[in-house]
């Protein structure tokens, strides 16, 4: 090998070895970029031009009328409503399967269920929901045949705040369910009976250890809920049509022509819901960052 | 006094989410007056558009699959191999739509991909397939590299990656007779997830003005009274097919290892 | 009175006995040691005392309290389990501290005890810190402090020091023992080493299929092993059969040899014991018994020669000092053992 100092071969090789690693990747970025990361980018700029291309701050400042604004309020409030509710729900569903002394069988079915329920989202959830809780619904019908309760005179409505978040608990529920399970998993008996033996109560282990412990991860559930129900059309489309003035109908409606004239007004609509979903994660990195002091 | 509590907490989840499901069956079962039949059903199955718009989404959805896994599988494992410092990155675009609402994205490929725009994918039916085929690839995304990445992790990547180098075989072949069959459960049950996704979604489809099956029911759903309801059980029963053979094969993956 | 006293203690998980007539008493200030195999009941016995587990019959009694209607976090004792127990979310002061902020004790006291536990087992610098910021035998010892803090009645220790490597698991048991002492404080402590039962305990529970086979100091269970499992789980055992010839005098034969042992035996074959460190190779003072044997294995450990002598059918493994100026002995070599009589055990059963 006496070539190896006269040639330069290798070294050209060398420096060009860490572009062709790049390029195993290259067909997920270039997806990535074009499916999901332009055209977000493009709505965010498209937010702040006009249709002649100029810069505009209109079109953001006409979200500031009251309509779309309590659109954007009950969206947030029902999303804020079916997460905590979900994460509450989820993570007491959960513990009474992995920690609370259930049969050991019942954890399969009960998972094996949550996936499917927090798939069986969308349409079909809208119409299990009409017929069970809808005008002529099992449930409506039977509370009124058998307890006398007429939920509808008593102001009941499906199509309301809390009808809303009660189908979409239907789904959030299981999610919590499943994205929490690993976390309950990893508390530690250690932990639980090292609280007990120094005196402490059940409610002192969950408010002093185990509840910190799982802080960080019902945090990144709630902001995962957050979303999940913040972007969900299908479910409410098909329960109301884009009668439920909610910011992801609305923005439906908007697109399909429907409803605003303003097409701009459309790319802001939906800037609106990238910033509401991004400040929601944001807090999440942040609250996540400072519960974590103790991880490495 | 825990278990109980527990048997409590138990017992609401399942009266919330088992009522809803039998005042679906019961409501199905509820159209001819009087009695009860499976007329709603037997309409639905008689509808010829039921058959084209389930058939149009079970393609979207196995198209959906193959194209996720050839995309997902490689990526995966050349990050895993050789880019380990960029893994961050890559997690972090896949949990993304998570967090961007699909119909932004959607409402991004409309304006991006018009007519007028240099990748006119939406000026032909075929091309607004494949628009919508990526769409449901990017919402299937979280689910299927976290299965894949999850199934890599069980298997030392590296090490099998330089046995077979060793032994003269090339990517195409590592990836198609190594890391693939090793990674096959992972993947099978991101592939099921992904299907049970694309078979009912709505919005997209809606949206790119496709015959799927979502908006084919939300427009059943708009006209009629009963069918929506035997819909619903046929939508479930779909759904839970494919947990159960996600189930079915992480049991059987379970199995294999332990005979191991 | 005994201080802890656990009597006729049983236990069963399913159709399996864990624990069977388990008696007890320990002194107030003594140091027990439950050692036995895995699966022993030993941690199951350690459990009951702690309340984690109920047994199904029995007493267990504190200072003469019985303890078994209170709850763990009734009952004032103090545990160290095997490894990463510390709670990660805790700082180490805060960790020591939990059993009395539990208890509702004012900060300032909290804080001079935390101090004082924290200078108690020499890590008076780092109660910021968090346990991931420890090492293994660190936390440990922030674990020992813990469950020593709210000055707890009884010191239970699950194999505190199996998760740590040698040299620590060394140094810590003599600090734990140490600690032990200066505090006098009842401590019932659960290993599967043998070497860290003798060498930290006043008694030993040697434990065996959830009964108690020997409960005795650490000299006895090592030199008198009440039954052969005793013998062989205590210590490296030499074990050779032998026929009684005349068990009046306690002649027997062993290895094509007659020897006399010098004490009654009951008649038919014996298996008697040996510790290597009773074997001598080559004639030695006061071991009067030859036994002539073949080398057939040399390991050369630094210090120490160990060697496996054929002996007849059987083999004996003795240990020899390093000899600078003479080589280890050859395989094959035949040599000559000596032993006195009053080292072979006989082993029943």
């Amino acid at each position: 090998m006496t070539a190896i100092a006269e040639s330069p071969a290798p070294r050209v090789r060398a420096a060009r070895r860490p572009s062709l690693v790049w390029l195993g990747v290259v067909p997920f970025l270039a997806f990535a970029f074009l499916f999901l990361l332009w055209p977000t980018l493009y709505i965010v700029v498209a937010a702040f031009r006009t249709p002649q291309g100029d810069w505009t701050l209109a079109n953001v400042l006409g979200l500031f009328q009251k309509s779309i604004l309590d659109a954007y309020w009950i969206s947030i409030r029902i999303s804020l409503a079916s997460a905590a509710l979900g994460c509450l729900i989820g993570l007491l569903v959960a513990w009474a399967v992995v920690l609370g002394g259930l049969p050991a069988w019942l954890r399969g079915p009960v998972m094996t269920f949550s996936g499917v329920a927090s798939n069986f989202a969308g349409v079909p959830l809208a119409f299990a929901f009409l017929a069970t809780l809808g005008r002529v619904g099992l449930v409506t019908i039977l509370l009124r045949d058998w307890f006398g309760i007429n939920i509808y005179a008593m102001g009941f409505n499906i199509l309301s705040f809390w009808g809303l978040t009660l189908v979409y608990l239907f789904f959030q529920i299981p999610l919590m369910i499943l994205i929490i399970t690993p976390a309950l998993d990893g508390l530690k008996r250690e932990w639980r009976e090292a609280a007990a033996i120094l005196g402490a109560s059940g409610a002192q282990y969950w408010r002093l250890v185990a509840l910190p412990i799982l802080f960080p991860s019902l945090l990144g559930c709630f902001a995962l809920l957050f979303a999940n129900s913040f972007g969900a059309v299908a479910t409410a489309f098909a329960l109301t049509g884009s009668s439920l003035s909610i910011v992801p109908i609305l923005l439906f409606a908007q697109i399909r022509g429907d409803v605003l004239n303003d097409p701009h007004l459309g790319y802001a609509l939906a800037f609106g819901m990238i910033v509401v979903t991004a400040l929601a994660n944001g807090l999440y990195v942040w609250l996540r960052l400072r519960a974590e002091r103790w991880l490495k | 006094m825990t278990r109980a509590f527990a048997w409590i907490a138990f017992a609401l989840g399942a009266i919330y989410f088992f009522l809803p499901l039998i005042g679906t069956v019961e409501f199905s079962l509820r159209m001819l007056r009087g009695q009860y039949s499976f007329e709603a059903y037997r309409r639905v199955l008689a509808d010829p558009r039921f058959l084209d718009t389930l058939g149009y989404s079970v393609a979207m959805a196995v198209a959906t699959i193959v194209f996720g896994v050839l995309l997902v599988v490689p990526t995966a494992f050349w990050v895993r191999l050789k880019m380990p410092r960029i893994r961050p990155l890559i997690e972090f675009i896949t949990l993304l739509p998570l967090v961007i609402p699909a119909i932004v994205i959607v409402f991004g490929y409309i304006r991006l991909f018009n007519t007028s725009s240099i990748l006119p994918l939406t000026g032909s039916a075929m091309g607004t397939n494949v628009l919508l085929m990526f769409g449901y690839a990017t919402l299937a995304l979280p689910y299927m590299y976290r299965a894949v990445d999850t199934g890599l992790r069980a298997i030392d990547v590296r090490t099998l990656t330089e046995a077979a180098q060793s032994l003269g075989a090339g990517w195409v072949t590592i990836l198609a007779r190594l890391i693939l069959p090793n990674v096959l459960v992972a993947v099978l049950s991101g592939a099921f997830l992904t299907f049970a996704i694309v078979i009912g979604e709505f919005t997209m489809a809606a949206l790119l003005n496709r015959p799927a099956f979502g908006p084919y029911m939300q427009l059943l759903g708009a006209n009629r009274a009963y069918e929506p309801a035997a819909l619903a059980v046929i939508a479930f029963a779909i759904t839970w097919a494919c947990m159960g053979l996600m189930q079915l094969v992480t049991r059987f993956q379970k199995h294999t290892r332990a005979q191991r | 009175m005994p201080f802890l006293e656990i009597a006729r203690l049983e236990k069963s998980f399913g159709a399996l006995r864990v624990v069977r007539d388990f008696n007890l008493a320990i002194e107030k200030g003594e140091f027990v040691s439950l050692l036995g195999p895995s699966g022993c009941g030993k941690t199951t016995v350690l459990r009951m005392v702690a309340g984690f587990e109920a047994p199904d019959s029995g007493t267990i009694r504190i200072d003469g309290q019985d303890v078994l209607g209170l709850r763990p976090n009734q009952r004032s004792i103090g545990m160290v389990f095997q490894a990463y127990a510390l709670f990660p979310n805790l700082t180490v002061a805060q960790n020591v501290g939990f059993g009395l902020k539990v208890k509702g004790t004012g900060r300032a006291e909290m804080d001079a005890r935390v101090d004082e536990m924290l200078r108690l087992i020499g890590l008076p610098d780092l109660g910021q810190r968090y346990p991931f910021q420890l090492s293994g035998g660190q936390q440990q010892r922030v674990a020992l402090a813990r469950a020593l803090a709210p000055k707890p009645q009884v010191l239970l220790l699950d194999e505190p020091l199996s998760a740590l490597d040698a040299k620590v698991r060394v140094s810590l048991r003599n600090e734990i023992r140490a600690i032990q002492r200066d505090l006098g404080i009842t401590t019932l402590f659960v290993t599967h080493d043998q070497e860290e039962a003798l060498s930290m305990s006043d008694r030993v529970v040697v434990m065996n299929g959830g009964l108690a086979e020997q409960v005795g100091d650490p000299h006895e269970i090592y030199n008198r092993p009440a039954t052969r499992f005793v013998a062989q789980f205590v210590g490296t055992l030499n074990v050779l059969e032998a026929e009684v010839t005349d068990p009046a005098a306690g002649r027997v034969r062993l290895a094509g040899q007659e020897i006399a042992l010098g004490r009654p035996l009951p008649p038919g074959r014996a298996s008697l014991a040996l510790r290597p460190e009773v074997v001598s190779l080559g004639p030695a003072p006061g071991r009067d018994l030859r036994l002539a044997g073949r080398i057939a294995e040399v390991h050369f450990l630094g210090s120490v020669i160990r060697m496996r002598v054929a002996v007849g059918s059987d083999h004996v493994s003795l240990d020899a000092f390093n000899r600078p100026d003479a080589p280890p002995p050859a395989v094959g070599e035949a040599v000559e053992l000596s032993v006195s009589p009053r080292d072979l055990l006989v082993l029943e059963g």
